[in-house]
């Protein structure tokens, strides 16, 4: 088996007199696509949250291609090539979806202009144009505030955001919930072409189907911590609903 | 007024399901009349005023001379508008800027009597030493919102006590009345070919530096970014706390190149005149469309919002009303302004479906001024 792109080992994080997370573990390979399951408060956010940097954690190692680091800042998680889309999904409100898009990556014009602080618009305006699409994303408007747009929308421009520049680990948390039908769909046809590519991809979900139908691996938390990992193929929902709530114990637990 | 709302409120309607992604272009034109709306429908109500006015004074109102003064005495303002509309895009205000400008003419009106001369080397001193000065106390507005996290009120309510009293000190409260004669008589009472002030050259260059940066560069785009949602900028990586500084201290900067402009025009460091200065300019940033709630804002919104309170007293004065009326009409101006921005944000924030009240003021309002 292949060094996993992403491992953590022990990690623990208490809020007050909570143990969000009680030693918990995790991995993910590159190309792989593991959807993150479990009841309300089984720590699955806290997890995603230390792993996106924006959290910091009490004890615990993560390894990134096997070597440790540490995590202390979003953008530093970005400059590995990881990204995460999260629930309240991030956006400037008043900017428009190609702004949101280049926020904090702007492209700047070569030489003196550049160095004034002048943008290739054009060229963001294209890009973003060609990101939407191979979401197969219906962004009505580049040129609107996405403050105005239907959730739906907002969501697209988020995940698109993520996987454009997510090079090796995306996090999508809870990414269809919001999402009607055909969106739905879109969203996790992309996560599936997003795990071909090769970066990891790792979904928080709700919705048993849609884990049954994208993912290859699940891993199961309660109570802070990892119950099992299953592949998705040896499974079943029945059997998934069990680790989730403790009433089944079955499966490769770490 | 509600009947000629009507038709654009249908033309509305009618062009939004004949949309689709494949016209980006007639979005563009759209979206960006949406967002300056309220900048042009504050430019439609400053040109009635103009017009009403000059009915009434054709002989006085209208005049070359009159316009030139109108125009003269908005140019500091204008200066200090410029920075207080980034600092209210970011969602923040800025109560100092009177104060700062006072305390910076006064340092340089006391270095440039120290070191005496008439001549542009002890003014040139004088403009560096009252810029630095309002950027210093830019500096500290600054580092305390975004470092020490006390709220921009109340921080800018302290340095505004602070700023004053130091300029009392330093000056004994008695203020200087010298200054280089070039300053005075190039800057402040200078023209250039075909009578246009000198004050009112250096406002302008102001005002389109800073439209061009906001508009086009990184540091407008994250202006806005911070005032939309701060959590979502420092999310991305944006580094919120040095823009915030470096916001603040354009604005102090801006102050105190206000400071020396003053000096410049009243030959006096006015020490007890820019008590109303700070409300005056904030009054005109937010009439001209910027939203205090952050995200939203232009500098041509800043500006016309200037000339209104401007026109008002002029004209008043003019056609024999008593110019105390002006503050009354500019109250109502700005309650109004603000009350339009409200409905608009509540448009903005639920999904595109917007309060219907807002939309005939916004949508009625910004086809009208198409006409």
């Amino acid at each position: 088996m292949p060094t996993p792109i992403l491992e953590v080992r022990g990690l623990s994080r208490m809020f007050g007199h909570v143990q969000a997370l009680d030693n918990a573990d995790f991995d993910i390979s590159a190309g792989e696509v593991v959807a993150l399951i479990g009841d309300n408060g089984a720590g699955k956010s806290t997890l995603v949250k230390a792993l996106s940097g924006n959290l910091a954690t009490d004890s615990g190692q993560i390894l990134f291609d096997g070597n440790p680091i540490e995590l202390t800042s979003p953008a530093q998680a970005s400059k590995l090539g990881i990204e995460t889309v999260h629930q309240d999904l991030a956006l400037a409100p008043h900017l428009d979806p190609v702004q949101n898009m280049y926020l904090g990556r702007e492209i700047m014009q070569d030489g003196l202009a550049g160095a004034l602080g002048f943008m290739k618009t054009k060229v963001m305006r294209e890009k973003s144009r060609v990101a939407f699409d191979e979401l197969g994303a219906t962004v009505k408007s580049l040129t609107s505030p996405v403050g105005s747009m239907s959730g739906g929308q907002r969501q697209a421009v988020a995940i698109a955001r993520a996987i454009s520049w997510a090079d090796r680990v995306v996090f999508l948390d809870e990414p269809t919930a919001a999402l009607g039908v055909r969106q739905t769909a879109n969203v996790l046809e992309t996560i599936r072409r997003v795990g071909d590519k090769g970066v990891a991809v790792v979904f928080i979900s709700h919705s048993m189907p849609h884990v049954m139908e994208v993912a290859d691996r699940v891993q199961v938390m309660r109570l802070g911590t990892r119950v099992a990992t299953v592949k998705a193929s040896e499974t079943s929902m029945e059997e998934l609903v069990g680790l989730m709530t403790g009433a089944n114990t079955k499966g490769g637990a770490a | 007024m509600s009947d000629s709302e009507m038709p654009g409120e249908d033309r509305v309607r009618v062009a939004e399901p004949a949309e689709n992604p494949d016209i980006p272009e007639r979005h563009q034109s759209r979206v960006g009349s949406l967002l300056r709306a309220q900048a042009f429908q504050i430019l439609l109500v400053l040109i009635v005023i103009v017009i009403i006015f000059s009915a009434l004074a054709p002989d006085t109102f209208g005049t070359l001379s009159n316009t030139r003064l109108i125009v003269q005495n908005a140019s500091i303002l204008a200066v200090l508008g410029v920075g207080m509309t980034f600092v209210i895009i970011t969602a923040g205000i800025d109560l100092s800027i009177g104060s700062v400008l006072v305390f910076s003419g006064a340092v340089a009106a006391l270095v440039m009597r120290e070191i005496g001369g008439e001549g542009w080397g002890t003014a040139t001193i004088g403009i560096i030493v009252s810029i630095l000065s309002g950027m210093a106390w830019g500096i500290i507005n600054g580092v305390l919102i975004a470092k020490a996290k006390v709220p921009p009120l109340i921080v800018t309510l302290g340095t505004l006590g602070m700023a004053l009293g130091f300029a009392l000190i330093l000056t004994g409260g008695i203020d200087i009345r010298e200054a280089p004669s070039v300053l005075v008589g190039v800057v402040g009472y200078g023209n250039i070919i075909g009578g246009i002030p000198v004050l009112s050259v250096i406002a302008l260059v102001v005002i389109i530096i800073g439209i061009i940066v906001l508009r086009f560069t990184k540091f407008g785009r994250y202006t806005y970014a911070i005032g939309s949602s701060e959590d979502a900028a420092r999310r991305v990586g944006v580094k919120v706390d040095r823009h915030l500084i470096q916001v603040y201290a354009l604005t102090g900067a801006l102050a105190g190149l206000a400071g020396i402009l003053s000096l410049a025009q009243f030959s006096t460091t006015a020490i007890g005149g820019q008590s109303q200065t700070n409300l005056n300019v904030i009054a005109a940033v937010v009439i001209g469309g910027t939203s205090l709630f952050g995200g939203i804002g232009t500098i041509f919104g800043t500006v016309v919002g200037l000339f209104i309170p401007a026109v008002l007293q002029n004209g008043f004065v003019i056609i024999g009303v008593q110019p105390f009326w002006q503050q009354v009409a500019v109250g109502a101006v700005l309650i109004g302004a603000v009350y339009v921005d409200q409905t608009r944000r509540a448009a903005t924030q639920r999904g595109g479906k917007s309060n219907s009240l807002g939309r005939k003021l916004v949508g009625g309002n910004r086809s009208q001024g198409k006409n």
